[in-house]
């Protein structure tokens, strides 16, 4: 933990993971995707067949990295702890409702601000949505929210999420046995090596710097401590440069790669991740880490974002990437459709009753 | 009454370990505060919330737990 015990170490933190997200982009990732979260559970769940959206289907090294860095680096420091039993079931859900308005806006809170750097304005309009719904779990922290204590669990317990996810790349890559795209998002990717290796360095940053999303926003309201968003700031500076570098900045709402203009629907989308992961402790980013680090309840959310990404594709709740009108086809708006506006509303209400329903009950003994 | 106030941080999520610790600070100032925790990044948020607030604090570590004592 010393190696980022104060804010400029956090910023190079933040800015060597933006120099590895850049070097994905160039290796193959889609360039403003490089390494999203949420895209990359989404197109894991489509590997493995959970959805059958054709574009996004790709078992993505990246996730197994950022878990089995965090894994490796805590029990080399001896951070690694089993625990479990913090509200497990609401976590899940709330993994679920965080994919579900991820996908709607099109990338977790790491893509958002990736897009950001590229001039991406859409994604300038969902960060008003993600601070709001930071700002809102916050409001509930302070009011006495709380999901309830983990306990220390068998040693194993922890690790059945790590080990499982390195024997499912072992096998995709073995047997070719997963679906991949042949086309859209899912079939750009950097080779499965230098994917791996560098996820495996990220995680081992982000399980060091405690990066996260989140809590970046949530700790500046909370108790006005500039850490965390020092480490995003970073990130942003580097892909800002990076973008401007390769000529990848566009200042734009349309003809952004993978995004729509659909204003209200991209804040309500990050007003739910943002107002989930504050409830569940921690960006999508965040959760994998945990979970690395031996926590099955946040191995638990990951379960609910790969099986809301599912549920997102399989129902049709995925915001659709707006497109420009070609020879022979019309142009595309995007963004949800009903489906998707009704669960984003759904997932709210359901965001507010947990919020609501789960105060904290602690002795504090005297 | 004990001679101090005892929080216990123990398996809670982030931010909540810092929210107990700084609750207790503003109910109890001048008291001594007795923290016990297990996870090594919520030491770590403890201890620099208690560095902003210049507050001096002592560390254990005691089998996995760690204790960390102040004056609030």
């Amino acid at each position: 933990m010393k190696l980022f015990n104060n804010t400029w170490k956090l910023a190079i933190a933040g800015a060597i993971v933006g120099v590895l997200a850049a070097l994905l982009a160039f290796f193959g990732n889609p360039a403003n995707m490089a390494i999203c979260v949420a895209c990359f559970i989404r197109d894991t769940a489509g590997a493995l067949s959970l959805h059958s959206a054709a574009p996004v289907q790709y078992f993505r090294p990246e996730i197994v990295g950022f878990v089995v860095g965090a894994f490796l680096i805590s029990l080399i420091t001896k951070e690694y702890k089993a625990t479990a039993g913090s509200a497990p079931m609401i976590r899940f859900l709330l993994g679920m409702i965080m994919m579900i308005g991820a996908l709607v806006f099109l990338g977790c809170p790491l893509r958002m601000v990736l897009r950001m750097s590229a001039g991406d304005l859409n994604a300038y309009v969902a960060l008003i949505g993600f601070a709001g719904g930071v700002a809102t779990g916050t409001l509930f922290l302070k009011k006495g929210f709380s999901l309830g204590r983990a306990y220390e669990t068998k040693k194993a317990n922890g690790m059945v999420l790590p080990i499982a996810l390195i024997i499912l790349l072992i096998i995709g890559v073995a047997t070719g046995a997963y679906a991949a795209s042949t086309e859209g998002p899912g079939s750009m990717h950097a080779p499965i090596a230098i994917s791996l290796i560098v996820a495996l360095i990220i995680g081992v940053i982000a399980q060091m710097s405690r990066m996260c999303f989140a809590g970046s926003i949530r700790d500046v309201i909370l108790m006005k401590n500039f850490d965390l968003i020092s480490i995003i700031g970073a990130l942003f500076v580097v892909m800002l440069i990076y973008n401007i570098a390769t000529g990848n900045f566009h200042l734009s709402f349309s003809g952004q790669p993978i995004a729509h203009s659909q204003h209200l629907w991209n804040i309500l989308g990050m007003y739910v991740v943002g107002f989930g992961a504050v409830l569940a402790g921690g960006c999508p980013l965040r959760q994998l880490i945990l979970a690395g680090q031996g926590s099955s309840d946040s191995a638990v959310t990951f379960l609910g974002m790969l099986l809301g990404a599912a549920f997102a594709h399989n129902f049709g709740l995925a915001g659709a990437a707006a497109k420009a009108a070609t020879e022979t086809e019309a142009a595309v708006a995007g963004g949800p459709a009903t489906a998707g506006k009704v669960a984003v509303i759904a997932c709210i209400i359901v965001l507010f009753i947990i919020a609501v329903t789960n105060k904290r009950n602690l002795k504090r003994g005297q | 009454m004990a001679e101090f106030i005892e929080v216990d941080v123990r398996g809670l999520s982030c931010p909540e370990p810092v929210l107990l610790v700084m609750d207790a600070m503003d109910e109890h100032p001048g008291e001594t505060i007795h923290v016990i925790g297990d996870e090594a990044h919520t030491r770590t948020n403890i201890e620099k919330t208690l560095k902003y607030q210049k507050k001096d604090f002592q560390t254990e570590q005691k089998n996995g737990c760690f204790e960390i004592t102040f004056q609030a």
